[in-house]
């Protein structure tokens, strides 16, 4: 029935040159789904493509023969010579894909570990292939399954659970420090790119209204129409300053904008209602003093970073756990796989010997040139019963213990001896699909 | 019955406490349901060895030091869950109930007979007095907690050293939040506590406020707890002050409680160890 492969570069194996000479835009999914399973070996397939990752995941007659059609397909779908693509790309057959699968959704794989993104992505492949009908009842399977897993990975470790990004990690202590954050006001002083993302983050998380102060009032203005705030003059600055409870700063000034003192006047204007600043410049903006100022916390860019280096830390250490979850659950989805060897083996064998026999009959019954139905009914009954009789015992000994050891030798000394046909068509797949697609979450 | 009753809730309180350590070292939600359970249950079963003593003793049975402490860990385990309920706040188990657990046992080694109603102390005052002022303590006690909780948060975030508690435990503005409610809650009961023992004082002593230690103490601890509330409502004391100042406060009622029965005497002496 074939093997799982998948074949792909990664943002450890190939440079951004190359993969985004090798993704895959939606819209050009179903004519490359499409192509790809042209391929002689291939039977299903999937592609999954982000701006870290192209892999191809598709079902073959033979790994390394599906494999080789697989790079021929990448290579002449996106005209980049074999010889210089080879080099970039990794490839993994049967158990090992099915590892690298789950570890691709569940985020080990990622260039952050624990993003979430990333099971958005494999699912919005697997929805590609389920539309172009590309998808056999082997991927749906493996993709229901790696599903699961990665949810598995997510609630039963914390390799997802904190922060690893300076706008994150913002978000995280303000929820901290204030709780609900849907009575808050943040202040934006500047425009510095991470500044602007840990606001819209935190207007994300709730924040009830954002202030957007810059040197130039034009620029304040462009901002505060694009977070729904409001525009502030630079000059005024200190007048406002009381209402934000949550301040972020990214200022080219050489020195510091909010001064300790400032600090410790505007806290006593709010009646020590405490306030956060972010200060993400270099050179800072916010003197580091007045951290030390009751009910006020200071976290500069290196603090955050600090921050988010110890979440990092917990999520290596969660990853642990979360490689033990993907490797029983390989073990699980190999059982199926090897259960579903069976059936397709039977019915091949089945079906080759009725056609035997079908011919045999005919023959018989044309030599004894008799055309009443009594004679032919008994010769096709003697052929049934002797057919049912020989094959009964290697039926049986397949069906026997589905789960065992020796299930694939087995299968594949069947296949030997009764001159069977490499498994192929999409037939056997209609049939195993009765068998095997009972179980999608 | 009753005493064996009383008693026995240590064990509720205990396994409450235990179960609310383990949620918050594992964060295994079922250990928060199960020690809120328990908790539940211990108060149910420890009102109701109350009511049973009430009925035998024809008084109010808080009259010595065992009724005392071990009504004093009801009112505890009671202010806790109507505070972890309302903010469903499951980390505050741990640091408040083993409170509750530690009254509880510490009366759980005293004598637990009835043992007569002092005549100075048959009066309608007695309920009414005894019953805000234990009340008002336990609401302290909470905040005492939530205090303890407040420092621990507010250290590692003003340190920008995060351990493994920084997680667990909630936003400091709850926390502060709750500071604030227990002591607009606590305050007035204890100052009507105090009002109505002066008043008692004057039927069954002939005078309003005679300093006797226990007085004296409650007056400190209303003045700490005053001077609390006049911060936070005039200039904004909040935060690490505020909890800095539950803290201390509630080490003021533990000694007016505790410290003036067991070390000072004076007409209060009503449930001190000898009797």
């Amino acid at each position: 029935m074939g093997q799982i492969i998948i074949i792909g570069v990664n943002h450890r194996t190939a440079p951004v040159e190359i993969r985004e000479r090798l993704a895959f835009p939606p819209e050009a999914m179903g004519r490359a789904l499409r192509g790809l399973l042209e391929k002689e070996s291939l039977k299903e397939g999937v592609i999954l493509s982000t701006c870290n990752r192209v892999e191809v995941c598709s079902l073959a007659r033979q790994g390394f023969l599906g494999t080789a059609e697989v790079k021929e397909f990448l290579a002449a779908y996106h005209a980049i010579p074999s010889e210089e693509l080879n080099g970039y790309l990794y490839h993994y057959e049967g158990d090992e894909a099915v590892k690298h699968m789950f570890r691709v959704a569940s985020s080990l794989d990622s260039m952050v570990l624990g993003e979430p993104q990333i099971l958005g992505q494999v699912k919005d492949a697997y929805g590609y292939g389920a539309e172009f009908q590309t998808i056999g009842p082997i991927l749906d399977k493996f993709f229901a399954k790696t599903f699961s897993v990665a949810k598995r990975v997510r609630t039963e470790t914390r390799v997802a659970s904190s922060a690893v990004s300076v706008s994150y990690a913002a978000v995280e202590l303000a929820r901290k420090i204030f709780g609900e954050l849907s009575d808050k006001t943040a202040m934006l002083i500047g425009a510095g790119e991470m500044c602007e993302l840990a606001a819209r983050h935190l207007l994300s998380a709730g924040v009830r209204g954002i202030m957007v102060t810059n040197r130039t009032f034009e620029r304040a203005v462009k901002l505060a129409e694009e977070f729904g705030g409001t525009p502030i003059r630079f000059d005024e600055l200190p007048v406002h300053l009381k209402r934000a409870d949550i301040v972020l700063s990214s200022t080219g000034a050489p020195h510091f904008i909010i001064r300790k003192h400032d600090v410790e006047e505007v806290i006593r204007i709010r009646k020590n209602r405490p306030m956060f600043f972010i200060d993400m410049a270099v050179p800072r903006d916010i003197d580091p003093d007045a951290n030390q100022v009751d009910n006020v916390y200071v976290y500069d860019i290196d603090d955050l970073n600090n921050v988010i280096d110890l979440n990092l830390e917990e999520r290596q250490k969660e990853a642990v756990k979360a490689e033990e979850i993907v490797e029983e659950e390989v073990r699980a989805f190999r059982r199926w796989l090897d259960a579903q060897q069976v059936t397709p083996t039977i019915i091949t064998l089945r079906r080759k010997y009725e056609e035997v026999k079908n011919v045999e009959v005919a023959k018989a019954v044309s030599m004894l040139g008799a055309e009443d139905p009594k004679t032919r009914k008994v010769v096709e009954s003697l052929a049934s019963s002797l057919l049912n009789k020989i094959l009964h015992a290697p039926i049986a000994s397949l069906k026997k213990d589905a789960d065992g050891r020796n299930q694939m030798e087995l299968v594949a000394l069947v296949r030997e001896i009764f001159d069977l046909p490499e498994a192929s068509g999409r037939t056997e797949d209609g049939d195993s699909a009765e068998t095997g697609q009972t179980t999608r979450e | 019955m009753h005493v064996l009753l009383l008693k026995a809730t240590t064990a509720f309180y205990l396994v409450g406490s235990v179960l609310y350590l383990y949620f918050i070292v594992t964060l295994k939600e079922r250990g928060a349901r199960l020690g809120r359970m328990f908790l539940m249950a211990g108060v149910v079963l420890h009102a109701a060895g109350f009511a049973l003593r009430y009925a035998e003793a024809g008084y109010t049975p808080v009259t010595n030091l065992f009724e005392s402490l071990s009504f004093f860990a009801l009112t505890i385990a009671g202010a806790f869950l109507v505070v972890e309920i309302r903010y469903n706040l499951r980390t505050l188990g741990a640091f408040v109930a083993p409170l509750a657990f530690a009254f509880s046992i510490f009366a759980a080694f005293l004598p637990g007979e009835v043992a007569g109603l002092a005549p100075a102390l048959n009066s309608y005052w007695l309920p009414i007095h005894v019953l805000l002022l234990f009340i008002g303590d336990a609401v302290f006690a909470v905040a005492f907690g939530a205090g303890i909780m407040y420092l621990l948060q507010e250290k590692q975030v003003k340190s920008k050293r995060m351990g493994p508690l920084f997680r667990r435990l909630p936003s400091l503005e709850v926390l502060d939040e709750i500071n604030y409610r227990c002591l607009t809650i606590g305050f007035p009961l204890l100052t009507m506590g105090i009002i109505t023992g002066s008043i008692w004082a004057e039927y069954a002593w002939g005078s309003y406020w005679s300093w006797d230690p226990k007085e004296t103490w409650s007056l400190i601890t209303w003045l700490l707890y005053a001077a609390l509330l006049h911060g936070r409502l005039t200039v904004g004391w909040r935060g690490r002050k505020a909890a800095i100042l539950a803290i201390i406060g509630f080490c003021a009622v533990l000694f007016t409680f505790l410290g003036v029965n067991l070390l000072l005497p004076g007409l209060h002496s009503y449930s001190n160890l000898s009797r």
